[in-house]
């Protein structure tokens, strides 16, 4: 603790406060008002207020700068001053910066994996249409019924695309499929899969039935209470085992169904949290009016439920983003997989961190820019409420 | 007829008319994929059962928390790997928490550069896959140089390509009485904090809790140590041929799983932590500072308490997220329950019983996590109308 | 400036970040003096009576209480605080302790008081507020017009010399607000100094020994109830009055 008067602003749990200094009785319209301000440069006293207003700050401050000055400098010079953009991997091993000429190299098949060669445009074009899909569903002007039939029809391109076959498409079996393509499809399958699933259990488990909510509650604690490696274990080496003899499913499936049970459990408390968050009312005046159970659902509970479990719901939709890492695991060939796949070529060995930095800047591009979208979405749902 | 029909409207028929079908529902599905798993297990030649359990594992694992060989059975081979995912998932738990709390209040800070920092921090871990991470601090134990060419971090603390090395005491019995002292003295401070407490609110004198409690833990363990004629033999690591000798060591799987599950964690709890603290009202500072309480005061009867009740239920799932994640371990080679049971069901075939003891002992843990999560939200829930 | 003073504000200045909330305000009251200051929102009031226990801190001028100047020094704040007790617009009592433990925590660790002698007290001011009967209960189990006596009687346990109240009764439902602004009469009654915050004309007729008005940032003026209310100098005085005095 600082020797400093503790006014409001001063002790360290409090400081977050200062953005909206407690004013509450300083109406908007005020600032206006023309006033005597304390001599000074902005910038100066801003640092002074923010960076040098105590000497545990200003340690701290000179702390800060320290570590930038050590650090930044070596990063940039690695980064950008001294890399290496393209060429051979003898160029690298003279420069002291980092090798992107890996990336040069690599990145078809980091991005997409031990897809045919020629043939690659034909991924490149399904991710285009996928992130595509992904930036308009985000918008809200976009959110009517057309959407779910946009979605579909670039489902169905997608998959003409990736399988081929028709259309004077080569026929590409997916076990060739890889890299970006593979975690963007199953993410958003998992998700799309997993969220009507999630819904029905999240209603089962508030049933008054108990043999269908003791199978609700059994059903989402087990999923969230055991990992995700150990259910795609169980998807990949059991699936074939429950099914006929003879009836073979691939790989690729088996790990998008263990991907959607376990996100739907997940969902499902969501969704939950969501149905609980209706007033009691709201069932009575449905009930009031005659409506069934199922049409008091789908009419009343689940467009209010619905609307407050977006966020959430784009929440799990980046864990799933992530989570769809985790089938490296069981043999797929992700982005993931791609990327240490690139890392074992004996040419270009010294460079993993290059390549690791790559994938995780996509992961990160993509994970980052939904969880603000999501942190958004939160705030204009407040917004609504508030009123 | 009309009877039928009647009944069939009753509310109370209808429901167990519904259940009826959906459990019947539900057990046809399960008899029939039970019923082909067992055609498929015996076309295989595959056993059923636990029976392998008593068999001999016939695997090495790369490290054990207790004695293990190859000869040993499945089942010492599982308890293994169990006890391997309950250390790296304790030692991360403890390391998450010490920086997730030290982040999230620096996320709090006045000081505008610190906040900054620990929210790039923050933005960073939380938005790439964990796996990804792990795969990179593996990466990075690996390619680091052989043990002749290892780095001296610091005198004695050696870093290779097979792990950490640093000294420790020399074997004595003086340590044994040492650490019961420690654990005693340990006991002892909190006892001290508790009468301190209550003193202070029974008489209002202030009393030197912390003084008091240090000296406690502080002072039996020394004088214990200083008793036993202070055997300060360092046992330190030397290189011998091509690996070292002497002193303690953990493993590069250990480590790389160590770190990432800490530092990913830690962004998780750091955000629990700041969202805690900012859950508290503003107002209640106000209050303290105008009833003339100390900052330090405020924190610790006024914000804490309250703080706590919001921190600690996602912060126990952290934990039971942090473990389940543990078994991220069998991408790296970490030898944790998953990986061993991995192992045990390639090697025999019976996939089925292998996947649900391991998914058992996973709920086993929830279950108990979730227990004491819900008996702590009892214990602390404000009582409002 | 008078010399039995107890409260001296001269020439207090603050801002926030461009914001001018207190203009030059000058104001001294005497001790056992009822100052009740009101004004439109935003004039500054709040943030006036905040900065009389430095919840704010002023910038330019010097506030005086009972001898000491508040200024940067940590002990001088620390001991005008334990003179000058303050309630609320929104209690702010704290909701994981039960009421006597509201009302017992600073005694205990900042008076230094044992937990019997203070819990004794503590009963007697609950039974002043009318509501010892609720001692054992948690503040979130109580209306707000308890809420808001359960915060007075905690102000009051410090044995405070000079009482704030920001805005007392605004957050309370109408039935609730006599209750408390009957706790504070009887509490004027006693020769306690009060600077308080509020809109309750009656009670400031009722009560106050002087009203202070204020716009802007400044006070506008001042005088006694009768002056004030019959006899307002100011053009922005007799239109506040005119909205306030309507219904």
């Amino acid at each position: 603790m600082s020797k400093e008067v503790p006014t409001n602003t001063t002790t360290a749990w409090a400081a977050s406060y200062e953005e909206e200094p407690s004013q509450a009785s300083v109406p908007p319209q005020a600032n206006g008002v023309t006033a005597l301000k304390p001599l000074g440069w902005a910038p100066v006293n801003w640092a002074k207020a923010n960076l040098f207003n105590t000497p545990l700050n200003t340690a701290l401050t000179v702390l800060c700068l320290a570590i930038l000055w050590f650090t930044v400098p070596p990063m940039v010079n690695w980064l950008l001053l001294n890399a290496v953009w393209s060429g051979s991997s003898e160029a690298c091993r003279e420069a002291a910066g980092a090798c992107w000429s890996i990336i040069a190299v690599k990145h078809r098949l980091i991005f997409f994996g031990t897809y045919p060669y020629e043939e690659q445009w034909r991924p490149f074009l399904a991710c285009g249409l996928f992130v595509a899909m992904l930036g308009i569903s985000g918008v809200r002007a976009f959110w009517r019924p057309a959407l779910s039939v946009a979605w579909a029809l670039v489902l169905i391109a997608m998959g003409v695309l990736m399988w081929g076959g028709i259309l004077g498409l080569t026929y590409v079996a997916n076990d060739r499929w890889g890299g970006l393509p593979i975690t963007l499809m199953l993410s958003v399958f998992a998700i799309a899969l997993a969220f009507p699933l999630s819904i029905l259990l999240a209603l089962g488990r508030q049933s008054s039935l108990p043999a269908i909510r003791t199978f609700c509650i059994g059903f989402i604690e087990l999923m969230r209470g055991v990992p995700l490696v150990s259910v795609l274990f169980m998807a990949s080496v059991m699936f074939p085992l429950f099914l006929p003899e003879g009836v073979t499913v691939d790989k690729l499936l088996r790990a998008l169904a263990g991907l959607t049970l376990f996100t739907a459990a997940y969902l499902a408390e969501a969704v939950r949290g969501g149905l609980q968050a209706i007033p009691k009312g709201q069932y009575e005046a449905a009930d009031a009016l005659g409506l069934s159970y199922w049409q008091k659902t789908r009419l009343i509970v689940l467009p209010q439920a619905l609307r407050i479990v977006i966020p959430p719901i784009v929440n799990q939709f980046i864990s799933c983003f992530k989570d769809t890492s985790l089938v490296t695991i069981v043999g797929l060939y992700d982005l993931l997989t791609a990327a240490t796949v690139a890392t074992t070529d004996p040419e270009w060995r010294p460079y993993f961190a290059e390549v690791y930095v790559f994938a995780g800047m996509i992961f990160w591009l993509f994970c980052f820019s939904m969880s603000r979208y999501s942190q958004w979405l939160e705030r204009l749902a407040n917004r609504y409420t508030r009123r | 007829m009309s009877n039928l029909i009647q009944a069939l409207n009753s509310a109370r028929v209808r429901g167990w008319l519904y259940q009826g079908l959906f459990l019947a529902g539900a057990l046809a599905v399960a008899g029939y994929l039970v019923s082909n798993t067992l055609t498929n297990l015996a076309n295989r030649g595959v056993a059923t059962g636990f029976g392998f359990l008593e068999r001999e594992a016939g695997f090495e694992i790369g490290e054990s928390l207790m004695s293990y060989a190859a000869s040993d059975t499945y089942l010492r081979a599982l308890v293994v790997g169990l006890l391997n995912t309950l250390s790296v998932s304790a030692a991360a738990v403890v390391l998450a928490t010490v920086l997730g709390v030290a982040i999230g209040v620096a996320r709090l800070s006045s000081n505008w550069m610190v906040g900054r920092f620990a929210a790039v921090f923050v933005e960073t871990v939380r938005n790439v896959p964990l796996l990804l991470q792990l795969v990179v601090w593996y990466t990075i134990m690996n390619r680091l140089p052989s043990p002749r060419e290892a780095l001296e971090v610091v005198p004695h603390v050696f870093l290779s390509n097979r792990g950490m090395k640093f000294p420790v005491l020399a074997d004595h019995p003086g340590h044994g009485w040492a650490f019961l002292a420690l654990l005693a003295g340990i006991a002892a401070a909190i006892a001290i904090v508790r009468y301190g407490r209550r003193r202070r609110e029974a008489t209002g004198k202030p009393f030197p809790t912390l003084p008091a409690a240090i000296a406690a833990v502080v002072l039996p363990p020394v004088a214990v140590f200083v008793a036993t004629g202070a055997p300060l033999a360092l046992d330190v690591p030397a290189l011998a041929g091509f690996n070292f000798e002497g002193g303690g060591s953990v493993t590069p799987e250990f480590t790389a799983l160590l770190i990432g599950l800490s530092v990913y964690t830690a962004g998780f709890i750091a955000e629990i932590v700041r969202s805690g603290i900012l859950a508290v009202p503003h107002g209640q500072t106000e209050a303290g500072l105008a009833l003339g309480l100390s900052p330090v005061q405020i924190l610790r009867l006024v914000i804490l308490p309250q703080a706590l009740r919001v921190i600690v239920p996602p912060l126990t799932s952290q934990y039971l997220n942090l473990t389940k994640n543990s078994s991220l371990a069998v991408a790296i080679g970490y030898p944790d329950l998953v990986s061993v049971t991995n192992t045990s069901a390639n090697q025999t075939g019976q996939v089925v019983e292998a996947v649900a003891m391991m998914m058992a002992v996973y709920l086993v843990i929830s279950l108990c996590i979730a227990g004491f999560m819900n008996w702590y939200n009892r214990r602390v829930a404000l009582v409002t109308r | 400036m008078t010399e039995n003073a107890i409260i001296e504000l001269r020439k207090v200045g603050k801002w926030y970040n461009s914001y001018h909330a207190l203009r030059d305000v000058s104001l001294s009251i005497g001790k056992g003096e009822k100052v009740v200051v009101c004004g439109p929102s935003g004039s500054g009031k709040s943030t006036m009576i905040r900065c009389i226990n430095r919840l704010e801190a002023h910038q330019t001028g010097h506030i005086v209480v009972d001898g000491i100047e508040l200024t940067d020094d940590v002990k001088a704040v620390e001991k005008i605080r334990r003179k000058v007790g303050m309630v609320f617009q929104n209690f702010n009592l704290f909701p994981h302790l039960t009421v006597l433990q509201n009302l017992t925590l600073a005694p205990i660790w900042v008076r230094g008081m044992a937990k019997s002698e203070i819990e004794e007290i503590a009963m007697m001011y609950l039974k002043r507020v009318r509501i010892p009967d609720q001692a054992h209960k948690f503040p979130g189990q109580l209306s707000g017009g308890q809420q808001q006596r359960v915060a007075i009687a905690r102000a009051l346990c410090m044995r405070p010399e000079i009482m704030l109240f920001d805005e007392p009764t605004s957050a309370l439902d109408p039935e609730m607000v006599k209750e408390v602004l009957d706790v504070m009469t009887e509490l004027a009654g006693e020769g306690m100094t009060m600077v308080c915050v509020t809109h309750e004309m009656g009670f400031a007729r009722q009560v106050a020994d002087s009203i202070v008005f204020m716009a802007e940032g400044s006070i506008i003026e001042s005088g006694s109830p009768a002056e004030f209310f019959e006899n307002p100098k100011s053009e922005r005085t007799r239109q506040f009055l005119g909205q306030i005095l309507e219904h």
